[in-house]
């Protein structure tokens, strides 16, 4: 699993990415009651808004982590939003992307770089 | 996570901090918008037992006469009537123990802010009201106040002291346990009493729909009330965010988002806040307008929105009609944790105002269908008594 500084994982199998937030964005986030996902289909640039995450008080955008083409989404959050606080970095995920460059994700943070990111915050 | 560097703090701020409340900058100050259990499960925990918020941002106040002659009626007649010209209540016929929300207008007939006024109970020197004004209004207001009264009356302001709501279905019984006199009070209502030797000033009132006091305490003795309130297990410490979640679901109004100094009380839907009598008279700062929109020569009205589908609707997003043409904007907005789906309030024409008009909010560009709905969204469960 790789990691961004906006706070998102990325698990790849073959050329297709899985994209979620992390616990700590989850947490940070609080309970969020939507969440509005990308139509199948969307091209994504990296760094573009991909999806927009809602709690109780506010909308927060999640950015694009990797160029690409969004190939499926979790449609369980528009029933159960909630799960994205308990379950974020599995059912809580959010879409599925064919990647145009897996070897972008060598620029990305592992693990323990991003513990290491967020002991800095 | 904001810094408190050039913020004001509260009395409570280091107690907020300690129980890992999640500070941010509102009004001026360095406040919780929440606390470990999340803004969901406070604003739950109120509707079903007891909140506790700091709301000691907030500006209290005491107007007293310069040279009361000890007469309670002829005093309360005279600060009554240097104050009433710059709000639009009629503060003239309170009871002593009585409170009244209303409105600080401009000479525009816009308001500058919304407010308490009461007069203060028997036993207290004659003359005097109690005044609670918004966080980031009060320099403004009280500036407003003191010019306006000249050296006819004194305003002593009170923003070293806490001011801690209690609100929900169990804030009546922690508040008893403290303060006896408390059961006695009818919604906005509000007594003197002592707690462990402070005095504290209690009004039956609050800012959720609930039912609920807001207390205030002098700084000497506010942690310790403040900790003994949280010592009962029936109450919680409550952030801002929820605070707005359950003003939102009692249909009442934020200033500064769903009221400023454009908009009047009329367009805002506080037609209550502007008695007969003061219409009558015809003596209210903006008279003409408000005269004329009271009488239906009225552009925009505050109305209550139910979003059928999609995201929540907040403060900003554009109101259009069944034909796609922008009518109003939403003023405030969200997730009503009460209901389990969106509300907002916003402004619209009043022909596109009655209840169960479909109209539609636009969120990050897609048309989104709303229902007018009446306010509040969530039934207030004030205690009245005859």
């Amino acid at each position: 699993m790789r990691f961004t500084k906006d706070h998102e994982w990325i698990e790849l199998d073959g050329d297709v990415a899985t994209v979620g937030i992390t616990a700590y964005a989850a947490e940070q986030l609080g309970d969020v009651v939507f969440v509005e996902l990308p139509g199948v289909g969307k091209a994504l640039k990296t760094g573009e808004g991909m999806a927009v995450v809602e709690s109780v008080k506010a909308a927060s955008d999640v950015y694009a982590p990797l160029d690409g083409e969004v190939t499926a989404i979790n449609d369980a959050l528009s029933g159960n939003p909630e799960t994205v606080n308990q379950a974020p970095e599995t059912d809580g995920w959010f879409a599925k992307v064919k990647v145009a460059d897996t070897a972008a994700l060598d620029a990305l943070m592992d693990r323990d770089a991003y513990e290491a990111f967020l002991a800095t915050l | 996570m904001a810094e408190p560097t050039d913020l004001k703090t509260t009395p409570l701020n280091a107690h907020h901090r300690a129980m890992g409340g999640r500070m941010v900058a509102f009004g001026g100050y360095d406040m919780p918008v929440q606390f470990k259990d999340g803004v969901l499960n406070e604003h739950k925990w109120t509707r079903a037992h007891a909140g506790v918020f700091d709301v000691s941002h907030m500006g209290p106040a005491m107007l007293s006469l310069s040279a009361p002659t000890g007469d309670a009626e002829a005093d309360h007649a005279a600060v009554s009537a240097l104050i009433e010209p710059l709000i639009s209540g009629d503060i003239a016929s309170l009871k002593p123990g009585q409170i009244r929300y209303t409105i600080l207008l401009n000479e525009e007939g816009g308001m500058l802010d919304d407010l308490m006024v009461g007069r203060y109970p028997a036993g207290a020197p004659t003359g005097s009201l109690y005044i609670v004004v918004n966080a980031g209004t009060k320099d403004d207001d009280y500036a407003l106040i003191a010019r306006t009264v000249g050296d006819k009356a004194k305003l002593m302001r009170m923003d070293g002291a806490a001011l801690i709501a209690v609100q929900g279905p169990e804030a009546a019984a922690v508040v008893a346990d403290m303060l006896p006199g408390a059961a006695d009070l009818a919604f906005m209502q509000f007594a003197g009493g002592s707690w462990e030797g402070h005095h504290v000033m209690f009004a039956r009132s609050g800012y959720t729909g609930e039912d609920g006091y807001e207390i205030l305490v002098p700084p000497a003795g506010a942690v310790a009330f403040y900790e003994r309130l949280l010592a009962d297990e029936r109450a919680k410490p409550i952030g801002l965010g929820a605070r707005d979640s359950l003003r939102l679901e009692a249909g009442l109004p934020l200033y500064g988002h769903d009221a400023d100094p454009t908009v009047s009380p009329i367009e805002a839907a506080l037609n209550f806040a502007v008695p007969k009598k003061r219409r009558e008279r015809g003596d209210l700062r903006g008279s003409d307008r408000i005269l004329a929109e009271f009488g239906g020569a009225l552009t925009r009205v505050r109305v209550g929105l139910r979003v059928l589908e999609g995201a929540p609707a907040r403060e900003g997003a554009e109101i259009a009609d069944g034909a796609g043409k922008i009518i109003g904007v939403v003023t405030s907005g969200g997730f009503s944790p009460s209901l389990g789906h969106a509300i907002a309030m916003g402004f619209v024409p009043p022909d596109q105002s009655a209840i169960g008009t479909r109209l539609n909010v636009i969120v990050r560009g897609k048309a989104q269908a709303a229902e007018v709905v009446a306010m509040p969204f969530v039934p207030h469960r004030y205690v009245r008594k005859p």
